[in-house]
């Protein structure tokens, strides 16, 4: 039972890092109907930059404050530079253009900071466990990281429905030549949006730091979960992206944690190691399709 | 007479591909065999892509899964004709075999199977989303053989050898070539018979206005459904040649980069011309070659040219050639 608690909060923390990056991928495609695979690549530069960041000041919090500005700027430059031309062009161009990016930025992080992984360290006063329940010690950080994610939720909502800029995104997203004709400047604010989404994307970096190895290629692993979620959640929707990154994160950890001890007590060990851990690893993407032919727009299409 | 330059440049291009193997005994690049059956077989999983992406309109951003299914098969028959152990026993026995005639077909067969599963299901969707439930039918396939250790898992399976082709000894580099030359060549003239036949331009009609050919009457769904089993099977036979030719499988072949690669090698040809994909697969890997040598952090130069190559050459090289030389035509 404790067990299951355990693996439930993991997924939700899971759930939250996905959501942080999927909260910027369905921004830029439900507003710029762009599809940036590319996004994946400034969640590892924001690690990269934390993590040397962390190393010069010694500070996790100076390295989290210098990378999220940092890499908001690198979003900003690749969207000015490359992105801009792909937002009339229909999705194969800009998968193809995005998976050149990815191409570039993993090599660029690769030759900046050499081919072996970094580690960052967390905060001294996070890095300890704290009781959720009597007798159930869980580390300070994961719960730190499932707080900042609910938080940033709630930002994202208020920002989007009830602030000015929220509804001039919402305006640009229903109909960007109408928008346009009403005095919204839709180039900078496509660029603020793109900025907006990097920062996220870099924060998600910089958390996953101290959990995951920091290396070049570390943002395709959890760029594809993603998409999944956006694709779950409805493209457009940021209430659906944190549905869907709460499902994905959970149905994945879940099943890694149970499911080849289930197929092992029905099928013996033989099988657990191998089908159970085949399942698990596919479970998400078996999730999408189920999701997909249940409802072809996702759980909560965004537009119509 | 004159002959009209598009086809002097194609028939100039086959001249050289039957000449490769003499030229390059010649001189003293024997390597460069090995390199051109690599590249015809890329340009083979393009012509498999191109079908359903130049011609249907169908971004999948999932066909390494065929193309990662074709090799396990060879490798997986293979492996059983080494050990002697039966593939399976229900409901009738299947060993394992090493004839390229059983077990090449048979690729296609599956990957032809897989492709009925995967497409009926993708097909109910469509933009973006189509997009995303192929890569994550090749993600599941991917991590299936990453986990399934009886054929190796995360490290692959190695070919004990190529398969027999009867009088044909696909040890020989230059006879393999022939042989990948030879199929690369009968699905070139298929897809250039097709595009102009009804289901081509049925397929092509829906690439262009959907609604409109239901309206006509064509069974829309169906068509397409073909034209990507159509697809997977041929991009499975694409990867039954390359387990061949590396004699080594891995998962690394379904992988979705795997997918991208094959994408830029149709794109970068020219979307829905019959001769792009070759051209593609040339260009990809001479490029890839080139730059390795220069820098082996070549993928920081390929990567923006790849988006200079989507922004500013959409037609794809063969593309823009193709409508330079009709020109002048």
């Amino acid at each position: 039972m404790l067990l299951i608690l355990e693996q439930v909060l993991n997924g939700l923390q899971l759930g939250v890092m996905l959501f942080l990056l999927a909260a910027g991928l369905t921004l830029v495609l439900g507003i710029m109907n762009l599809v940036n695979l590319a996004h994946g690549s400034l969640y590892m530069v924001g690690a990269f930059i934390a993590a040397s960041a962390a190393q010069w000041t010694g500070s996790f919090l100076l390295g989290l404050l210098i990378a999220l500005p940092a890499a908001a700027l690198v979003g900003i430059a690749v969207e000015v530079i490359a992105l801009r031309n792909l937002y009339e062009r229909d999705h194969l161009d800009q998968v193809l253009a995005t998976f050149g990016l990815i191409l570039f930025f993993n090599e660029a992080v690769a030759m900046i900071w050499g081919p072996r992984a970094l580690f960052i360290d967390p905060p001294s006063w996070l890095s300890g466990a704290v009781e959720i329940l009597p007798g159930v010690p869980y580390p300070a950080f994961r719960l730190a990281i499932l707080g900042i994610g609910l938080a940033v939720a709630g930002f994202l909502y208020w920002l989007v429905a009830r602030t000015r800029l929220g509804m001039t995104i919402r305006a640009g997203a229903s109909n960007r030549e109408m928008a346009g004709a009403l005095g919204i400047d839709i180039k900078r604010l496509y660029t603020l949006v793109f900025g907006l989404g990097a920062m996220l994307a870099a924060l998600a970096g910089v958390m996953a730091g101290p959990i995951y190895a920091v290396e070049a290629g570390m943002g395709e692993q959890i760029l594809i979960p993603a998409f999944v979620v956006v694709v779950i959640g409805g493209i457009g929707s940021i209430r659906g992206a944190l549905a869907g990154a709460v499902l994905v994160g959970i149905a994945d950890t879940l099943g890694r944690a149970f499911l080849p001890g289930i197929i092992g007590a029905f099928l013996g060990p033989a099988a657990a190691s191998g089908a159970g851990a085949a399942l698990a690893s596919m479970a998400i993407y078996i999730l999408m399709a189920a999701v997909l032919i249940w409802r072809p727009r996702g759980l909560f299409p965004a537009h119509g | 007479m004159s002959v009209p330059p598009y086809r002097a440049v194609l028939f100039a291009g086959l001249a050289f591909a039957l000449a490769l193997p003499l030229l390059a005994g010649v001189l003293g690049l024997d390597y460069a065999v090995g390199i051109a059956t690599r590249i015809l077989i890329l340009a083979l999983a393009g012509i498999g892509l191109n079908l359903i992406l130049g011609f249907g309109g169908m971004v999948s951003f999932g066909h390494a899964a065929f193309f990662g299914l074709g090799a396990y098969t060879v490798a997986i028959l293979s492996h059983h004709d080494m050990t002697g152990e039966a593939f399976a026993t229900w409901p009738f026995e299947i060993g394992g075999t090493v004839a390229a005639i059983l077990a090449w077909p048979l690729a296609m067969a599956v990957c032809a199977l897989a492709a009925l599963v995967i497409g009926a299901i993708s097909l109910r969707t469509g933009g973006l989303s189509f997009i995303m439930i192929t890569l994550a039918f090749a993600q599941m396939l991917f991590f299936f053989f990453v986990s399934l250790e009886t054929y190796g898992g995360d490290d692959g399976l190695s070919l004990l050898a190529r398969s027999s082709a009867g009088p044909l000894d696909l040890h020989d580099p230059a006879q393999f070539y022939f042989l990948v030359l030879a199929i690369v060549l009968l699905a070139l003239a298929v897809t250039a018979r097709w595009s102009r036949a009804r289901f081509g331009l049925a397929l092509q009609g829906i690439r262009d206005n959907e609604r409109r050919m239901r309206a006509l009457g064509f069974a829309t769904t169906r068509t397409k459904l073909a034209a990507f089993v159509i697809s997977g099977a041929i991009v499975g036979l694409a990867g039954a040649l390359m387990a061949n030719h590396t004699e080594f499988v891995s998962p690394s072949f379904l992988s979705w980069q795997r997918s991208g690669e094959i994408l830029a090698i149709v794109v970068l040809g020219g979307l829905g011309t019959v001769f792009g994909p070759v051209v593609g697969a040339v260009v990809f890997f001479v490029l890839e070659e080139v730059l390795s040598q220069w820098t082996q952090h070549w993928m920081i130069v390929f990567g923006p040219l790849l988006v200079l190559a989507v922004l500013f050459a959409k037609q794809g090289l063969w593309g823009l050639a193709a409508q330079k030389l009709a020109r002048h035509d």
